[in-house]
């Protein structure tokens, strides 16, 4: 099935192209301008229709599209991803959301086995254009299971591609672009910052999907992230640059493939790179920045890759989350420490 | 392997195997017998025996020619799988799956789908395979490790062999929904899917979710499990207490158990299932009630496991041989017929082989190919610096 194109003008409808929106509200008419694009574009999930889901990125999707459209699975993941790869099968762009990060683990085999391979194991033969989308991260004062960072685990498949929106505008282009690729996508949003604000221009894509981008030029050291770490690394640029530390913030926005050209050019620059994720460190998307920017850019570096991440062990009871996760003075006592080398 | 005719014509005296039907509670206990009667529910239209028989739910009316050709397609798919299955022993083959005994199971399946319908295998279904029109030849990269299938799913309408145990039914769950949601079913010129899967698969969770997805969605979907009696070394009674085709009303679906070793049986009762879902009945379970005859794969050894006079007595229950015992009683098929199968088995055999031995290894950039539909110019650099240092060795040897 061809693509569709990415001419949404008509779609999204809104009385000016420039809005300021939420990142939810940015996602839902994301989804909404991508399932207008094209009827093979279906949404499945758990409590997705008439509740709109619990976070309520497809409110209000079910009662315009229909039941057949926006579909409130049964509850159990291994089917949501399991079924999506024979509606795909069929000629269909699924679009699943898993509830929470820490429920993707009953659909892995399924994504892993099928998702990840179908391409390669009949050459080309089978392609699988699903998305899906993982609420993910902490910061929420959530139980278990609701606060996890699982990316590496599929940035780790070949296979997949793996991404991971900070900021409306790119909630809003990212879901469609993810939707119109034809290879799967692991679409990651951070969910604390659903409710964070920005403008968004609907008439404009504003760059490609896979794709990361500088979004703060600095000069004295490079600070890399994705997702919800993205604000924090705004942040702490910021702050820095109060005391007078230029600090240049690359959104890496793509987990799989990685796009770090952007980071060799500016490592090249600054000599420093602290790398910032909530994820775990061990083998971590982190790591693997480290390891292919020490190969890339070795003469370059005045000081070893840092990496300010969650720490290697479970998801802590949320009274600690706050110290578990990585925050503006953690990031700010990395760039103390590269500067100081 | 002995001729089938002992089977079917035992000696009088040879009593063991009648007598080996019956497990003493020990052997049951220790796991080392499978359930070897089909009981009461069993849909049976062709007696072991070769007796046509009445079925008060189910009946077929089959013309010579038809029958022959189901004849055919069981002896021809035997002969392909014991080809392979000798290919593997010569080092032909890395391994091979065996199907012997579960031919009618397939052929009865395989011959009640139209060519519209679709089909999700597990790994063992060449007999299926066959009937969708796929190549024999085209099983064996699978099994000598040059390929993972080549044959076009969406042409064929024949899913890739899936091998994780399970996935595909649900993969099978969600085509089905699509053709739902298509409005190609509701009528006589509906489509259906099939899923094919085993004994063991039904203690998976990936089944358990397929049977639900397919029933709350009313998925034009046939499950179709060979009940081959053992899951390498694990007998049925290691994943489930009730006979498998009764968790079907769990679900909220019919289930049916049928000779998995009549075809006529086997193809009426999927015919209906199809038919029924064609129509907008689905899903509905099938049981076939079969017996895996060979070892779980060519690196198995079921002496380990099971009793050799199992073997014995399920071998009086051959799906070919009871097939032709009909057709000569019937004077449906005469010594030419026969002879004609066999040589066509034979020139099959050979083609086989012919191929097998010489299929060329796949050259070290497909390693790197369609691993994603689109553009990947990081593995492209990964298969670039392969391929350079690979020709940094003199002569081509690495």
């Amino acid at each position: 099935m061809a693509a569709p194109t990415m001419d949404r003008s008509s779609a999204a409808a809104p009385a000016s192209p420039v809005q300021t929106l939420t990142i939810s509200k940015a996602l839902n008419m994301g989804l909404r301008a991508a399932m207008e694009a094209n009827p093979k574009v279906i949404m499945m999930g758990e409590d997705i229709g008439k509740l709109g889901g619990v976070f309520r990125i497809t409110d209000g999707l079910q009662k315009d599209f229909g039941e057949q459209r926006v579909l409130d699975t049964p509850l159990a993941e291994s089917g949501i991803i399991g079924t999506a790869v024979g509606l795909a099968i069929r000629g269909y762009r699924p679009v699943c959301e898993i509830q929470f990060d820490g429920f993707i683990f009953p659909g892995f085999d399924q994504i892993v086995s099928q998702v990840a391979k179908l391409h390669y194991r009949t050459q080309g033969k089978i392609k699988l254009p699903i998305v899906i989308r993982v609420p993910f991260g902490g910061g929420i004062g959530a139980v278990e299971h609701h606060s996890e960072s699982p990316e590496s685990y599929f940035a780790h498949t070949a296979g997949l591609k793996v991404v991971s929106c900070s900021n409306p505008a790119d909630a809003y282009w990212m879901i469609q672009q993810a939707i119109d690729s034809d290879d799967p996508v692991l679409f990651f949003e951070p969910k604390r910052r659903y409710y964070e604000k920005g403008e968004v221009d609907t008439t404009t894509q504003p760059g490609k999907l896979f794709e990361s981008r500088v979004l703060r030029s600095g000069t004295d050291a490079t600070l890399v992230a994705y997702g919800p770490m993205v604000r924090t690394s705004l942040d702490a640029a910021n702050a820095a640059a109060e005391d007078g530390t230029s600090l240049e913030v690359i959104d890496l926005r793509t987990l799989s493939p990685l796009d770090l050209a952007p980071v060799y050019d500016s490592v090249r620059r600054t000599g420093r790179l602290i790398v910032v994720s909530e994820a775990p460190s061990e083998s971590s998307i982190a790591s693997e920045i480290a390891a292919k920017v020490q190969q890339e850019c070795f003469y370059s570096l005045q000081a070893p890759v840092l990496r300010v991440t969650g720490f290697d062990t479970p998801y802590p009871p949320s009274k600690l989350e706050e110290e578990f996760l990585p925050d503006l003075d953690r990031v700010l006592h990395a760039v103390d420490r590269s500067l100081a080398w | 392997m002995s001729s089938p005719e002992q089977w079917t014509h035992p000696e009088p005296d040879a009593a063991p195997a009648a007598t080996a039907a019956k497990p003493t509670a020990e052997q049951v206990i220790a796991g080392l017998r499978a359930t070897d009667e089909g009981g009461a529910d069993l849909v049976q239209l062709l007696t072991p025996e070769g007796e046509r028989v009445q079925h008060p739910d189910f009946d077929i009316d089959i013309t010579a020619e038809e029958l022959r050709g189901l004849y055919r397609d069981m002896v021809l798919i035997r002969r392909v799988d014991r080809e392979a299955n000798a290919l593997q022993r010569k080092g032909q083959l890395g391994i091979w799956v065996p199907l012997l005994g579960q031919e009618a199971a397939q052929i009865g399946a395989g011959r009640a789908m139209r060519q519209t319908d679709m089909a999700f295998p597990s790994y063992r279904e060449h007999g299926i395979a066959w009937t969708r029109g796929i190549n024999p030849t085209e099983l064996l990269g699978i099994f000598r490790g040059t390929d993972q299938g080549t044959w076009d799913p969406v042409e064929k309408r024949f899913h890739p062999y899936t091998i994780v145990i399970g996935n595909q039914v649900l993969n099978a769950a969600g085509y089905a929904m699509g053709q739902k949601f298509d409005g190609k079913v509701g009528d006589d010129e509906g489509e259906a899917t099939m899923c094919f899967f085993g004994d063991g698969a039904t203690s998976q969770g990936d089944v358990h979710e397929g049977f639900v997805w397919a029933a709350v969605y009313d998925a034009p979907l046939v499950f179709f499990c060979q009940n081959n009696q053992w899951a390498i070394s694990e007998p049925t009674e290691r994943q489930s207490r009730l006979p498998l085709y009764q968790r079907a009303r769990g679900y909220g679906f019919p289930g049916i158990r049928v000779d998995g070793n009549d075809v006529l049986a086997t193809l009426a009762v999927t015919k209906w299932a199809l038919d029924e879902c064609r129509h907008g009945n689905g899903p509905i379970l099938i049981e076939a009630f079969t017996y895996r005859m060979d070892a779980h794969t060519t690196s198995d050894d079921p002496t380990r496991y099971r009793l050799s006079d199992e073997l014995e007595m399920w071998k009086l229950k051959d799906p070919i041989e009871r097939v032709k015992v009909y057709l000569v009683r019937q004077q449906w098929a005469d010594s030419e017929f026969f002879e004609s199968v066999e040589a066509d088995a034979d020139k099959l055999g050979e083609e086989l082989r012919e191929f097998c031995t010489n299929m060329p290894d796949p050259p070290a950039e497909r390693i790197f190919s369609n691993v994603y539909a689109e553009a990947s110019p990081v593995l492209d650099a990964q298969r670039d610096e392969f391929l350079d240092y690979v020709s940094g060795f003199a002569g081509g040897e690495h």
